[in-house]
């Protein structure tokens, strides 16, 4: 070891300071795990990345539905890029229901005016914000939960008729998908409205 | 000490050249173990061997099994129906995960009754936390593949436990996932996992067996041996006891595969995957339920996750939160009381996650999670000072030789030199 150190040392010496060659090697050192550290990183990035949603499964997809056939107090769930999607065509009283909350009383506090485009039809996601089960409620038969919404059955999550988190273990509101009404009658799940979102 | 010389000329030859049969020989013939081991040490050699059996019948059915989700479920009824013996080897592979866990646990909880993770065996006891946590991911991902129900809705479940990561928690998500919910993607990388880790768990295991070797098992009487009148060495006495444990243990197994191979099982996992429809009811198989329970028991998201990682992250550091110089739970009086009861805590934990999260189960269980913690993080310690042990015995062997017993003569010149 202090043989070789030395050889490499006298060498630096050639040039004419034996002191810098120490430092000179310490450089060298930096620089090459310096390097590699960044050729590993840029190596490991594909192999974690792959993991990622591919292209064809991100290349944005929207889904028409067709409201006319929906009834008043009736619901639909659709399929949106692999996920359930409710739909319900609230009565007024499950529209005043929501509409009718103290913001300060939720969980996480949003206007029913910012979650429907139009107050009679109630667009989100059906998965739960705990751990994504699809909650009960869609069907007349139904449980709805204690404020009328949805039930998730997993660990107990009630949501109201906004989809809004009132009680149980969820975090966040069910969410609103982005969608625009391509007519009076047809709504597109997943397009981008001029307003830029769902809260038009 | 010197290396053993074969009689077989083959052997011996391959042997000057590389000496595996002098390490077989030292770790596996005379290798010299605690003589009073109990049928409690038999735990580990099963669960060696359950771990050969699930990848000798997971490597038959990858032959015949199809990672898609149009054809996975499918599959495995092919399995089940047309493979000759296919349902044989499935109920083998299903019903093994559950043996190779009830085998796990019970070896578990004999390493805290007799506190074999205890100074100098701590790397061992860490490295079986690791393995536990192997066998965990591997079989979740392996209960995901014949895309029944129960399979998608776990998956769903427990993959979603990642987005109460603050700030990336979605991201975290949607990358494991490969998309946007669970799909085929997912399954892929799952099976494709599933076939790695028991893999890495043999690394793992061989790593545990390097610290077992270092210094031998530890006893019923948890003091250290003292020389060759406290050992045995490990062929034939051992071996002969593991061989009787694993029949009595193949018995029971058989009557599993044979007689009621769906006892673990959950029906709903015998309908095909439905994205778009929960079961009334989802539980996760029966050895995450304490577990699960752990994660119902925080009415918040963030929380009930950190809790259950935490309810295996603490046996991490369960060496240096029992620090009592004393090991078996035999002179410990009080210890022993606590023990049990958390034995008993674990399985109200198992019976709670087991049930709808609602009225007294949801009490219960917080009673049991708090117990739970309760147990490592303040009573262990606090045991450490406050209990009084009963004095041991000087020597493993000693209770029986001033007994009027006899040791073998070359036990005896060796003990004194
Ligand atoms: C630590 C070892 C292992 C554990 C704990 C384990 C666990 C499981 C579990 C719980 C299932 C679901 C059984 C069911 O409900 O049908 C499963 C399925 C499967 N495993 Fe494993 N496994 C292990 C090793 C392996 C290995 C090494 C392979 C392949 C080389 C493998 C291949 C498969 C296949 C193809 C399936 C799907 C067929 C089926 O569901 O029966 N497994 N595994
Ligand atoms: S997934 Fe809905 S309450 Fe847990």
């Amino acid at each position: 070891m202090v043989h070789g150190a030395e050889a490499v040392r006298g060498q630096a010496g050639g040039h004419g300071h034996g002191e810098g060659g120490g430092s000179r090697r310490d450089f060298l050192i930096l620089a090459t795990t310096a390097v590699g550290a960044v050729g590993a990183a840029s190596v490991l990035w594909p192999f974690i990345d792959q993991m990622n949603p591919s292209a064809d499964v991100l290349a944005l997809s929207t889904v028409e539905v067709d409201l006319s056939p929906i009834a008043v107090g009736q619901a639909i769930t659709v399929k949106w890029r692999g996920k359930p999607v409710f739909i319900r065509h609230r009565t007024e009283e499950e529209i005043q229901a929501a509409r009718s909350v103290q913001l300060g009383e939720l969980r996480d506090p949003e206007a029913d005016e910012a979650r429907a485009q139009r107050p009679e039809w109630l667009i989100t996601v059906g998965v739960c914000t705990h751990l994504g089960c699809i909650p009960l409620g869609q069907k007349a038969t139904d449980p709805k939960g204690d404020y009328g919404g949805w039930f998730c059955p997993c660990h107990g999550s009630h949501y109201d008729t906004s989809g809004r988190i009132r009680r149980g273990p969820a975090p966040q509101n069910l969410v609103v998908p982005d969608y625009v009404y391509a007519s009076d009658t047809v709504v597109r799940i997943g397009e981008v409205g001029p307003a830029g979102g769902a809260a038009a | 000490m010197s290396a053993p010389v074969f009689r077989n000329p083959v052997v011996r030859w391959i042997d000057y050249r590389l000496p595996v049969f002098t390490f077989l020989n030292h770790e596996l013939n005379e290798y010299p173990t605690p003589r009073n081991l109990s049928y409690w040490w038999n735990f580990g050699s099963l669960a060696g061997i359950m771990l050969v059996t699930m990848i000798v019948t997971g490597i038959v059915l990858a032959m015949h099994y199809t990672p898609h989700t149009d054809y996975a479920f499918e599959s495995v009824e092919r399995i089940m129906r047309d493979v000759n013996y296919g349902w044989l080897i499935r109920y083998l592979h299903m019903n093994g995960a559950s043996m190779f866990f009830i085998i796990t646990f019970i070896h578990m909880f004999r390493g805290l009754y007799y506190g074999s993770y205890k100074a100098p065996r701590e790397l061992l006891w860490i490295l079986g936390v690791v393995i536990l946590l192997i066998m965990m991911a591997t079989a979740f991902m392996g209960y995901v593949l014949p895309w029944g129900q129960m399979s998608f809705w776990g998956a769903t479940v427990i993959t979603n436990l990642f987005s109460a990561i603050p700030f990336v928690g979605e991201n975290v998500v949607s990358w494991l996932w490969g998309g946007f919910a669970v799909d085929n993607p997912t399954l892929n990388r799952f099976y494709s996992l599933h076939y790695l880790l028991p893999f890495v768990l043999v690394g793992v295991v061989v790593l545990h067996l390097i610290a077992l070797h270092r210094f031998g098992s530890n006893n019923p009487l948890g003091i250290d041996t003292k020389g060759p009148q406290d050992t045995l060495p490990f062929h034939p006495y051992y071996t002969a006891k593991d061989m009787f444990g694993l029949g009595v243990f193949l018995i029971f197994y058989a009557l599993v595969v044979f007689f009621a191979p769906n006892l673990f099982g959950e029906p709903d996992n015998y309908t095909p995957a439905n994205p778009l429809a929960t079961p009334a009811h989802i539980v996760p198989e029966w050895y995450f339920l304490p577990f699960y329970a752990i994660l119902r028991a925080v009415p918040n998201k963030l929380g009930g996750v950190v809790l259950m990682f935490a309810a295996i992250f603490v046996l991490f550091i369960l060496p240096w939160l029992d620090r009592s110089p004393v090991r078996s739970a035999r002179f410990r009086p009080i210890y022993k009381i606590f023990f049990w009861i958390l034995v008993v805590d674990c399985v109200v934990l198992g019976v709670v996650g087991a049930n709808p999260p609602e009225g007294t189960w949801v009490v219960i269980g917080r009673i049991a999670t708090i117990w739970y913690f309760l147990h490592f993080i303040v009573l262990l310690p606090l045991l450490s000072r406050l209990e009084r042990p009963r004095p041991l015995p000087v020597s493993i062997s000693q209770p029986v030789l001033s007994g009027g017993g006899y040791a073998p003569a070359p036990a005896r010149a060796m003990d004194k030199a």
